[in-house]
């Protein structure tokens, strides 16, 4: 059956135009990942109002085409010019850049291509196969299931995220309260509007990702000093065959990173830890653990890997559940209701042809992005050889227009400025965006879910824990909750503080 | 780095003050047909001020004298904000394209020091072809000034 549903889904995919719309897709995603201050939540955002007049099929391929570009291209600026353009690059430049440096930056760039490439499908075709039972359990859940699993989502932030639990928690709770501002549509009464028109519609989401991740992050570069040193590569046939012959060596390094990968990926904000935390297996397992650091292959492939199947992993969460797995896949489901479709697991059953179309167009856009990658890298290099000069107004000047162009209202250009500046406080102050950017998605819905089982018990909050599945799922949450608290009593007890290390979540 | 980050969490405790104010106007209890619109916010805001007044103990206790940002580094950061804030201002008069433009001719000229001609050249070729690209490909209208309406758009 499942094979079935693949095939028709491929015949959807490989539809000459939709082929066409995941090329340009991943061009344009590397270009994207490629430039600082936009990443791939920021390009999906902009170019969501393009995809309105498009099939939703293609509209979704175009978009998933764009992130899976700008998980490659992310992965061309650590290796060569030793930035991350993403966070969960930030590992890669750790032995991609020594690489680089001692002139093997082709074959740092092929093993990083090549293992995004097996990470990406080995969590594709997890989805494949896991996506349909899910979405089969799924069907089954009540307003109390989804709101636990919520609270799951959240809790793995505080929990899991590093950094501050509380600043994670602060983040949380500014984005359901943004998302709470203006018309609460069951009840028809305005919310924290103080009177001002301008308020009633709320915040769109996709502003404040354009605002806090985009405008945020070039302010965040501008402060650093913009100075792009990259070390050169050649990329031939010749490399790239030799780096393949070598890369099967690493056959247990890829295995272990898809897997843990897969596994923090399909939580929220799981990408970043699962780069570091693969990275740091590697080192451990090696033979020579002295060489990571200063070159060594096995250190991009690592990352890498687990990157790109935790990118992957973040999107089963988001069409099975509809619940995004990362911003990225948040802006995607905000996407989805705009074309007029119902996240959740009925769209398995409501239209098959999307959801298929959409898991085939990941086999495909991954194959079509590690080809173009690799044949264009230094076309892809050249774009951060651009005076910063031209490209600061001109990253501003885009996100301009994207925030125009999701709902053609100047206040939201206003809007996008303020996220931009609050992103940039914030990020000076480890305050992580991502999870307030997903409550500011998924405030109405985790507003209705707890409303509705609420009315469900006559107000009493037990009820999460009385069904038995809800249950389970808030068992878990709560002591993802409760997990610094007893991480800082465990460190007391034992008489040792351990500094934590808080990598930078987007 | 300590100032800064007791004045956030103070911001959002007032901001947290106001949110609750106005649930309580709209009611936090329970109607006929389940809880009244201010009680998801209400509750929120609650945990919100919570949290704000940990971060102010657990930045009390703790020594950080880095500042939150030296002179040197704001430089820039301002440099972009507020030709941008300049920019989006004009969009309300010129429209879109021809502001961008103008603060890319602006930025490029001021912080890149290229000619004239380069800095027009550049921005020029930006609005056309976002305009080509938004306004006539994808049928999506971006504010437009004057000059458009000059042109027939």
């Amino acid at each position: 059956m499942g094979i079935e549903n693949l095939l028709f889904g491929f015949q959807v995919a490989l539809h000459p135009y939709n082929l066409l719309l995941a090329v340009i897709g991943v061009t344009l995603g590397t270009i994207i990942g490629v430039l600082p201050g936009l990443g791939g939540a920021n390009g999906v955002a902009i170019l969501l109002p393009l995809t309105f007049s498009m099939p939703p099929t293609s509209a979704i391929i175009l978009l998933t085409s764009l992130y899976w570009g700008a998980l490659f291209g992310g992965a061309i600026t650590s290796i060569l010019f030793n930035i991350p353009g993403e966070p969960w690059s930030v590992a890669t430049t750790f032995d991609g850049y020594p690489l680089a440096r001692q002139g093997r930056g082709g074959q740092a760039l092929t093993a990083a291509f090549s293992s995004s490439f097996v990470g990406a499908l080995f969590a594709v075709i997890l989805i494949t196969l896991f996506a349909p039972l899910l979405a089969e359990i799924a069907l089954k859940f009540g307003p109390p299931e989804f709101f636990a699993i919520q609270l799951l989502t959240f809790s793995s932030f505080i929990g899991l995220g590093g950094g501050s639990p509380l600043k994670s928690l602060v983040s949380i709770l500014i984005g359901f309260i943004l998302a709470a501002v203006g018309l609460d549509i069951v009840t028809g009464q305005l919310r924290m509007t103080f009177g001002l028109t301008d308020l009633m519609k709320g915040f769109d989401f996709i502003v404040a990702v354009i605002g806090l991740f985009g405008i945020g992050e070039i302010l965040l570069s501008m402060e650093e000093g913009l100075a792009f040193k990259g070390a050169s590569a050649r990329i031939n046939p010749r490399v790239v065959w030799e780096t393949w012959r070598e890369l099967p060596r690493y056959w247990r390094t890829f295995v272990r990173s898809c897997f843990i990968g897969f596994w923090m990926g399909f939580k929220p904000g799981g990408a970043t830890p699962a780069s570091f935390m693969s990275y740091a297996f590697a080192k451990r397992f090696s033979k020579h653990p002295e060489r990571f650091g200063k070159g060594e292959l096995e250190g991009v492939v690592a990352p890498e890997t687990a990157a790109h199947a935790a990118g992957g992993a973040s999107l089963l969460p988001m069409i099975t559940l509809g619940i995004p797995g990362s911003p990225t896949a948040a802006v995607m489901l905000g996407g989805l209701i705009i074309w007029g479709l119902q996240p959740g697991p009925m769209l398995f059953k409501e239209k098959p042809d999307f959801v298929w179309g959409l898991i085939a167009s990941m086999y495909t856009g991954n194959v079509i992005g590690v080809a173009m990658v690799l044949a264009f890298v230094p076309l892809f290099a050249a774009i951060l050889r651009v005076p910063f000069a031209i490209l600061t107004p001109l990253i501003v000047a885009v996100c301009a227009l994207g925030a125009y162009s999701v709902n053609s209202r100047m206040i939201d250009v206003w809007y996008m400025l303020i996220f931009g500046v609050i992103g940039y406080v914030f990020k000076k102050l480890d305050y992580p965006l991502a999870p307030l950017v997903l409550a500011l998605v998924l405030g109405d819905l985790a507003e209705n879910a707890l409303r509705q089982s609420l009315i469900m018990s006559h107000g009493s909050l037990l009820i999460l824990l009385e069904r038995p599945i809800s249950g389970a799922i808030t068992a878990v949450a709560l002591f993802f909750f409760a997990l610094p608290i007893i991480t800082s009593w465990w460190r007391r007890f034992r008489g040792v503080s351990l500094p934590t290390a808080s990598p930078r979540e987007t | 780095m300590r100032a800064a980050d007791l004045t956030t969490a103070l911001i959002l405790i007032a901001g947290g003050a106001l949110v609750i104010w106005d649930s309580l106007r709209i009611g936090i209890g329970w109607s006929t047909d389940g809880p009244r619109s201010g009680f998801f916010p209400f509750w929120l805001a609650v945990l919100l001020i919570g949290a704000a007044l940990g971060i102010i103990a657990r930045t009390l206790s703790q020594k950080n004298g880095k500042p939150f940002v030296t002179r040197e580094q704001l430089r820039p950061v301002l440099d972009v904000l507020w030709p941008a804030t300049a920019c989006v201002l004009l969009m309300h008069w010129l429209g879109l394209y021809l502001s961008s433009a103008l603060y890319m001719a602006f930025y490029m000229r001021r912080f890149g020091h290229y000619s004239w001609l380069v800095a027009a050249g550049v921005s020029v070729v930006f609005a056309v072809s976002v305009f080509l690209i938004f306004e006539l490909w994808f049928l999506v209208p971006m504010p437009k000034g004057p000059v458009e309406a000059w042109m027939g758009y």
